[in-house]
């Protein structure tokens, strides 16, 4: 029971950070029905630039208390990694918006790759890791033991999901966001900015993206293919939820985050992890092709 | 099909063109047959004048032509958005290896290696093939961007299997493979992958697959029986994926999981939209064009490896169509469909004299 619980909150920490980057594959796909898989990558940079803001501001020299150094740091890679999604779609994605859909789909294979072979030949493919924020604290409580950097990640990537979905629902460039979504040539005649508005949304996905970088490099390291990883398995989470639906990426990333801790517990080596995920993708996406909450679209001739 | 807008380069074929043209249709209908003869002689002794290191590069050419064309099919003809490549070719790679390593020599036909190579190229291949029914069903029912997710997860999941099966390896590979590919074999499989992709390209059925890129709800109405097409489009697609594994696995003599990876269907993606989709001819060129530009760029390092994806999003923003996009060698379209060039009308024409008041319907004759 103990080493359950101990699993469930494994889980849920892993979970959280799929969700926040399937939240920027799904905000992508439902604002410009582009699978935007360069997004793994982008994560990565984040958590490049949280490596290097956070050792840099940890130096002995300025005496920053660990949670202003924490909460500087992912927002200099929020900054950054918006920066550079706003910059890749103003340069590769918005070019091809007129252009066949597959063009722009390789574009992002493209731009993904790019990034990784670029942050291979500058940085190296050493794994690095982020310094220590604050010391980890171990609580056990009734034989579940957790720490202080578990509870933060998943908290703050509650919080974060809390903030999205407001955003989304009650604001006006949440409204706006929607419109395009919902009618890319309407929305336009309304007043609605479109090409800010898909701006906006690939900065926002992006920051949630860093959000999830730094709070990933907390506890795993950095190396430039991460973002292979973690991006294809936070782009299945977005798939398997309902890719365009906010709350399905959030639903995903969990289910996500639970079958990669409990499949090594049922299975005998963890190696068979990719396996499971990939044909649980498969077997659903041949039963419900839609996703978990998506929708169907019909097809017209 | 329109001819290539290359000028400069039909600018200067264009004498041996109508040196070509001159000749007597029964001498041109040799010609291909004949220059094909003499390129495989050339092939069959190229390792007595072009040293190791670009014999290799020419094998691997070959292979990626086999890889190149075959994904036009799936991605180019047909219209849909495989990535998958790479788990068609280790399914292949991995059953001729076994094959050549472990079952030929059990059955004490060790000796015959050399001879029985195409035997396991060919099972390899029908492997491969079958496996193509894996993302023939799903596409029934998911189209475009999620038909993509499936042939992504497929890739994934033939990865994820091969390090998982101890026996063969796993994570750390396979190996014990003699050198058995050779200039000689990659050329006869290359002439062999294009000329059936070609025939298949432009025949009844070829119409069927062409008609489901343009709108498949609108071709099962004019009674295009579109599950056929499909499943035999991507079996066929990786059938030709696992030929040209087994010839890359004899070649390099070691294969493991990850040489088929996400990163190695990239590649095949970049040849076949760097040539441009929809064209036989385009294939050719962009695996010959994607592999020599990588080996030149070797001195790089490991900066040749942003090069590629560089390369593919410049040619997505500027030249979509890729070199030749929806254009083909008119070598390699059938005799009936080519449109005639304007020296030919001319020719024609002048032949036939007075009594032709207007030229022929454009690629209703023969010449």
């Amino acid at each position: 029971m103990q080493t359950l619980i101990q699993q469930v909150l494994n889980a849920l920490q892993l979970g959280s950070v799929y969700a926040l980057i399937a939240l920027g594959y799904t905000m992508v796909y439902g604002i410009i029905t582009l699978i935007n898989f360069a997004h793994g990558d982008i994560f990565m940079v984040s958590t490049y630039v949280a490596f290097f803001v956070g050792t840099a501001l940890m130096s002995q020299l300025l005496h920053l208390p660990g949670i202003v150094v924490f909460v500087l740091t992912m927002l200099a890679a929020m900054f950054a990694t918006a920066l550079l999604a706003v910059l890749i779609e103003r340069f590769a994605y918005k070019p091809l918006r007129q252009a066949p859909r597959v063009s722009a789909v390789i574009t992002a294979l493209g731009v993904g790759l790019f990034l990784e072979n670029f942050t291979l030949a500058t940085i190296g493919p050493d794994p690095r890791f982020l310094p220590k924020f604050f010391p980890v604290q171990t609580f056990t409580v009734g034989g579940v033991a957790f720490s202080n950097v578990q509870i933060v990640i998943i908290a703050v990537s509650a919080v974060v999901m809390l903030l999205l979905d407001t955003i989304v629902r009650r604001t006006m460039v949440g409204m706006a966001m929607r419109a395009v979504s919902w009618d890319k040539f309407t929305a336009p005649l309304m007043g609605v900015p479109v090409d800010r508005i898909i701006s906006i949304t690939f900065a926002i996905g992006a920051s949630i993206a860093a959000i999830g970088g730094t709070l990933f490099g907390m506890v795993y390291t950095v190396d430039p293919y991460m973002g292979i990883r973690i991006g294809w398995w936070a782009f299945i989470s977005a798939v398997v939820g309902g890719i365009g639906n906010i709350r399905g990426a959030m639903l995903g990333g969990y289910i996500l985050g639970f079958v990669e801790i409990f499949t090594p517990v049922i299975l005998p080596a963890s190696t068979y992890r990719d396996f499971v995920a990939f044909s649980l993708l498969l077997v659903l996406l041949i039963f419900r092709p839609y996703g978990i909450l998506g929708r169907p679209v019909a097809q017209k001739v | 099909m329109k001819q290539p807008s290359f000028s400069f380069l039909s600018r200067i074929l264009a004498p041996l063109r109508a040196a070509y043209e001159s000749l007597p249709p029964s001498v041109r209908r040799w010609t291909m047959p004949v220059l094909l003869v003499i390129f495989f002689i050339v092939a069959l002794f190229s390792p007595a004048f072009i040293n190791l290191y670009w014999q290799q590069v020419l094998i691997y050419v070959g292979i990626n032509i086999i890889l190149a064309a075959s994904l036009n099919l799936v991605n180019g003809y047909m219209g849909e958005f495989s990535v998958g490549h790479a788990g068609f070719m280790a399914v292949g790679a991995y059953v001729a290896s076994i094959l050549t390593v472990w079952v030929f020599p059990r059955w004490g036909w060790g000796e015959y290696i050399p001879y029985l190579f195409p035997v396991a190229l060919l099972v390899g291949g029908l492997a491969a093939g079958l496996t193509g029914l894996v993302i023939a069903f799903p596409s029934f029912r998911t189209r475009g961007d999620y038909l993509a997710i499936v042939t992504l997860a497929w890739n994934m999941i033939v990865k994820s299997v091969l390090e998982n099966i101890d026996a063969i390896g796993g994570p750390r590979g396979f190996m014990g493979m003699q050198k058995l590919t050779s200039v000689a074999w990659v050329y006869v499989w290359v002439v062999i992958t294009i000329y059936l992709l070609r025939n298949l390209v432009y025949s009844n059925f070829g119409r069927g697959t062409l008609s489901i890129r343009e709108d498949e709800i609108a071709s099962s109405l004019v009674s295009v029986d579109t599950r056929k097409v499909k499943i035999t489009v991507f079996v066929v697609a990786a059938f030709f994926a696992g030929i040209a594994g087994g010839l890359f696995a004899h070649i390099i003599q070691f294969i493991n999981p990850r040489s088929f990876s996400i990163l190695k269907s990239t590649d095949v993606l970049v040849m076949v939209y760097l040539g441009g989709i929809g064209s036989l001819g385009g294939s050719i060129l962009g695996a010959t064009v994607y592999t020599v530009l990588l080996e030149l760029l070797r001195p790089l390092q490991v900066w040749r490896w942003v090069v590629g994806p560089l390369l593919l999003v410049l040619l997505m923003i500027f030249r979509p169509r890729g070199i030749m996009g929806m254009q083909e060698w008119r070598f390699l379209v059938p005799r009936e469909e080519r449109v005639e060039t304007l020296a030919a009308l001319m020719e024609r024409i002048r032949r036939k004299g007075e009594a032709v008041a207007a030229p022929a319907p454009v690629g209703g004759s023969s010449d």
